[in-house]
């Protein structure tokens, strides 16, 4: 049988299926875009350089075993500077309370299942999938349908989170293969500042499949940073959301930062919802062997007097592929927009490519738009400069594929994830990309 | 030091080199003149191994090594410099970084140690001194936003940095006021000893006034057509290359 059939079988055993209360509801409309959408296949405009239909042709454990994550395990995975962080954990995609750990005030973190039902019934229920407004399609809907432990976070009015919260998506693969769907709703008090780091690994040699979703509600004049690094294994394989309501005149700064992993699907949305709303998106992909990386990005402008700035580079090698796809939204209302994107890649080898593609679509006539797309190879009179200075081939490269990087590494504000990021970066370039 | 014999140059087929020959000896200062599109910087591009050049015929031997089979790395760690007329931006990559890197490639070719981070600094801040250059110049990305004076004071201080038997610079002077050519001629005079030896290769005199060649050679049409001591550049600068043409003409 086809594995989202057996998936869709599932669907009628979920605990609060039939719970109106609660996640049912969301749960009934998500399941019916399922069926009408289907898992993308690459005619979905969308979808047209991504190819996840194999990955619903293999068979999947759906049950956690979390006790089966060993305190050996999380040391190899920890963050560094997770001794002054909250830290949370998902193991096969389900929110494990046990492993979690939470140091900051005014830092509450809840089941989404609890979420729904108490005091953050009506955050819950308003924002919760509002995602699928902007990801018309059956894998965004796939998880919204079949949330299980998924996570509420709710940092409180004026509250400034002063530890970072690392969030670890672990996939333990060392029995079966693993289909994980990690689901988070974030909500930002107002005045309130948060900063994340999200990772991704997978425990042993079967396959994982990670269609992770999270949904981060940002209110008035807070401000949220978030960092995501994706370093799996090479059988690791991701469809990741990142949805981002900024509701209140409100800043936001995002880094994804993509070393490795199998198939990567990045989706990152930002709506600006209020007028003097900010947001930065960053990105920095280095891809090598078979990887496939993929960055979707939307800005939504729909409110006068707001600014978003993107910059996004990569570096491919071997037989590598990525995809670019920016698209930023001017609504008619919005005035007074600032709007800037461009991505920048490298291709490193005969065989890798790339493809990307801006999408401007303006319906107000007062603004500021730019984009700009480059796909190159690495400079030779750069590359000539520093030879001649004594400075080997291979060590040049690397150099110069740093200094390519560094712009965005910058960007990464906390200091032990900036140096952990850039320890990665300049090992794979001196030992892999060499 | 650097023997060049009959050097025969192309690039995408074209003749640049039509048979160069030149003897630099440790101590000597060479200035190479010429019109445009004579050949001097095919000149120097060949000499420290710029891609895309075809050597067809002759040889170069320098420190008692066939120059031409060293990758433009080994050159370097044989004691080769050139100095680029235009000196190459590379953002993100940090001035002092660029910097430690070579010295210590440099050092490793020739065997010898790398520097340890206070033995680098203290090498750094004494030729910083030498060739009047500025801290805050080194921790900017290299070349990056540096006027083109402060990228040919850049150059002259890798010179100093990683110490070359033979320097060659390429019109070092173009594009420089008279004050950014004095400081960047002081640098090459302070570097200068017994053992190294310096090509200078220009377009014009005036950079000359400050680094006094004890040779001149004229390039025309890819030869050396003239050589002769440093008057030969005031000659030069006088009658214009018009007279190297006509000369050419009368012989050819």
């Amino acid at each position: 049988m086809n594995n989202l059939e057996y998936i869709k079988e599932r669907f009628n055993q979920l605990p609060s299926v039939n719970d109106l209360n609660g996640l049912g509801v969301i749960r009934q409309k998500a399941f019916e875009a399922l069926n009408n959408m289907g898992i993308p296949t690459t005619r979905h405009e969308e979808w047209k350089y991504t190819r996840i239909g194999s990955f619903f042709n293999k068979e999947y454990q759906y049950q956690a075993n979390q006790s089966a994550v060993s305190a050996a395990d999380l040391a190899a995975i920890r963050l560094p500077g997770y001794e002054q962080a909250n830290e949370l954990f998902y193991i096969n995609g389900r929110y494990s309370a046990e492993l979690s750990v939470i140091r900051s005030k005014g830092l509450t973190v809840q089941f989404l299942q609890e979420a729904a039902r108490n005091e953050y019934k009506d955050i819950v229920s308003k924002h919760l999938g509002h995602s699928s407004n902007y990801l018309k399609d059956g894998i965004n809907a796939l998880s919204t349908a079949f949330v299980q432990d998924g996570l509420f976070v709710h940092v409180k009015k004026g509250q400034i989170v002063e530890h970072p919260i690392y969030i670890y998506n672990i996939t333990d693969a060392r029995q079966a293969n693993v289909l994980a769907q990690p689901r988070t709703l974030v909500y930002v008090g107002e005045n309130a500042q948060v900063k994340f780091v999200e990772t991704f690994n997978t425990l042993g040699t079967q396959e994982s499949f990670t269609n992770r979703v999270i949904e981060i509600v940002v209110e008035k004049d807070a401000i949220t940073e978030y960092y995501k690094i994706q370093t799996d294994a090479s059988h690791a394989s991701q469809v990741a959301t990142t949805h981002i309501q900024q509701i209140g005149k409100s800043s936001t700064h995002t880094v994804t930062v993509s070393l490795n992993s199998g198939l990567v699907r990045n989706n990152l949305n930002i709506v600006l919802d209020e007028q003097y709303c900010e947001a930065h998106l960053y990105g920095i992909y280095l891809q090598q062997g078979q990887s496939h990386i993929d960055n979707h990005t939307v800005v939504d402008h729909a409110k006068p007097n707001c600014e978003s700035n993107e910059l996004y580079k990569g570096m491919l090698d071997d037989q590598s592929t990525g995809v670019f796809n920016g698209k930023i939204f001017v609504r008619q209302d919005a005035q007074k927009t600032n709007a800037y994107q461009s991505n920048k890649n490298v291709l490193l080898s005969e065989g890798a490519s790339v493809n990307t593609k801006p999408q401007l679509e303006i319906f107000a006539d007062d603004v500021k738009c730019s984009h700009g797309c480059t796909i190159g190879q690495l400079d030779e009179e750069s590359l000539f400069y520093l030879r001649s200075r004594g400075i080997s081939e291979s060590i040049a490269r690397s150099l110069l594929l740093h200094g390519f990087a560094v712009d965005i590494l910058e960007q990464i504000k906390l200091t032990p994830i900036r140096e952990y990021v850039d320890k990665l970066i300049s090992e794979r370039l001196e030992f892999e990309f060499a | 030091m650097l023997s060049i014999k009959n050097l025969h140059a192309n690039i995408d087929e074209k003749k640049i080199l039509k048979g160069i020959n030149l003897e630099i000896k440790p101590g000597e200062v060479h200035a190479i003149m010429g019109p445009n599109g004579s050949g001097k910087s095919t000149l120097a591009s060949v000499l420290a191994g710029r891609e895309h050049y075809e050597v067809t015929e002759g040889t170069v031997e320098f420190a008692g090594k066939d120059l031409l089979e060293l990758s433009p790395e080994e050159r370097a760690g044989e004691g080769l410099f050139l100095a680029f007329q235009y000196p190459v931006e590379i953002p993100g990559l940090s001035t002092t970084n660029f910097i430690k890197t070579a010295v210590n490639e440099v050092r490793k070719y020739r065997g010898e140690e790398a520097l340890d981070a206070v033995a680098f600094l203290k090498l750094m801040k004494e030729k910083m001194a030498m060739v009047n250059i500025d801290q805050s110049l080194l921790s900017r990305s290299l070349n990056e936003g540096f006027s083109g004076g402060e990228k040919k004071r850049n150059e002259v201080f890798q010179m100093a940095m990683l110490q070359p038997k033979l320097a060659i610079l390429d019109e070092t002077d173009s594009g420089l006021d008279i004050d950014a050519i004095r400081i960047v001629a002081n640098g090459v005079n302070k570097l200068r000893n017994k053992d190294n030896a310096v090509l200078v290769v220009t377009h014009y005199q005036r950079l000359l006034d400050y680094i006094v060649p004890d040779y001149v050679h004229v390039l025309y049409n890819g030869r050396i057509v003239k050589s002769g001591p440093k008057e030969l550049a005031f000659e030069l600068e006088e009658k214009g290359y018009d007279f190297i043409r006509d000369e050419n003409k009368v012989e050819a």
